[in-house]
């Protein structure tokens, strides 16, 4: 099964520019030409979100190297463990929230060192799985269209984010 | 909110290393993180010259068009106030079936997308603070399709995370592909919960 979503993952890229181009040529569309046009803006929007992105990332960085995010996890972690989430998962939810390469490595970590099928491991694959870098997002998305009052967008982000935390740590529960 | 967020991670980052001994390794951090932003960048424009030029294409062919009409009732309801015809529309398509099949790299560039043509909508909806350009333009609020495009998108639409299967294979999981349907379940639920918070949002004047 593993293999053959992984191979799904391999093939589905090639499929995709496969089929565009062809669907493009065959309703006669002068496909270099717009693709070049398209190559253009993509361009366009990189070079604007730059900034941004290297803001968050400093940020990000600096909390992280300060040792702030193990400290809080570590206080966190008496509260949360009545509620069924190990002190080890808290700093991957926060860092989740910023980074998916950050939380990617954290979650290596917690593979090696509890395993993938034990109640972390479970928990923690759900729990990557149904939830999003809510602050990176936001900010990157938000900077596109230069808005800086996002109103209740993070409140909502926040609300799903807790309703996937919950549900994960249930359907750990029963699989466990 | 992001400026308190950012000058809270900042701050709180620079003080608690002060006590903890740990300036060296934020000021390691703060310069290499500023580094890796830049490379990201650097790899992130290629793929996304590259998406962009190819769904250029597609939209010429009509095949985004196509594409988008199969959950355009998602869209009528979730974004009630929506131009039926507007571009916007089909970049938030785009971007929800990305996010559904979880071509990661594809997310990004049609979500920018999608929110550069809903701030253009306020545009021509004659919302003043997106009317006015520059440097020191007025201080922009999020539209409420700004709102619902966000929450849904921060929700997580994934139906498979191939991403943790291939982590779990390397670890040595006995059924890597176990975490498929608690996955989807748990998915489900977000995604309910913030429709279910868009819809109440939107409701109110």
């Amino acid at each position: 099964m593993a293999n053959i979503l992984a191979n799904f993952s391999n093939i589905i890229i090639p499929v995709i520019i496969f089929y565009i181009v062809a669907h493009g040529v065959l309703n006669r569309v002068q496909v270099y030409e717009e693709f070049v046009g398209g190559a253009k803006e993509g361009l366009k929007t990189v070079v604007q979100i730059l900034p941004t992105l290297v803001g968050l990332m400093v940020g990000v960085g600096v909390l992280r190297a300060s040792g702030f995010m193990e400290f809080l996890g570590k206080m966190l972690g008496h509260l949360t463990e009545r509620f069924g989430i190990p002190a080890d998962i808290v700093p991957l939810i926060l860092v989740k929230m910023f980074s998916s390469s950050a939380a990617t490595g954290l979650v290596l970590d917690i593979f090696k060192t509890h395993g993938t099928d034990s109640y972390i491991g479970m928990l923690t694959s759900i729990l990557m799985s149904c939830t999003e870098t809510i602050f990176y997002t936001m900010s990157v998305y938000f900077l596109a269209a230069k808005v800086t009052k996002t109103r209740y967008t993070l409140a909502g982000a926040l609300l799903s984010m807790t309703a996937g935390l919950a549900a994960s740590v249930v359907l750990a529960g029963m699989m466990g | 909110m992001l400026n308190y967020i950012w000058a809270f991670m900042i701050l709180t980052g620079v003080v608690y290393a002060a006590f903890t001994g740990n300036m060296a390794s934020v000021t390691d951090a703060a310069l290499s993180s500023a580094g890796e932003a830049v490379s990201l960048c650097v790899t992130m424009a290629g793929v996304m010259a590259l998406w962009m030029g190819l769904m250029k294409i597609a939209e010429r062919s009509g095949l985004i068009a196509g594409l988008a009409s199969g959950i355009q009732p998602f869209l009528s309801f979730m974004f009630p106030r929506l131009p039926k015809k507007h571009e916007a529309r089909e970049y938030i398509a785009t971007n929800f079936i990305a996010n559904i099949l979880g071509l990661g790299w594809a997310c990004t560039p049609t979500g920018l997308k999608a929110m550069e043509a809903l701030a253009e909508l306020e545009k021509e909806r004659g919302n003043p603070a997106y009317l006015r350009e520059g440097k020191n333009g007025a201080a922009r609020t999020a539209s409420r399709e700004m709102c619902t495009f966000l929450i849904l998108n921060t929700s997580s639409l994934q139906l498979i995370p191939v991403n943790m299967i291939v982590y779990r294979t390397q670890y040595g999981s006995a059924d890597p592909a176990a975490v498929i349907g608690p996955a989807i379940l748990a998915t489900l639920f977000s995604t309910v919960a913030a429709v279910v918070f868009c819809k109440i949002m939107d409701r109110k004047p």
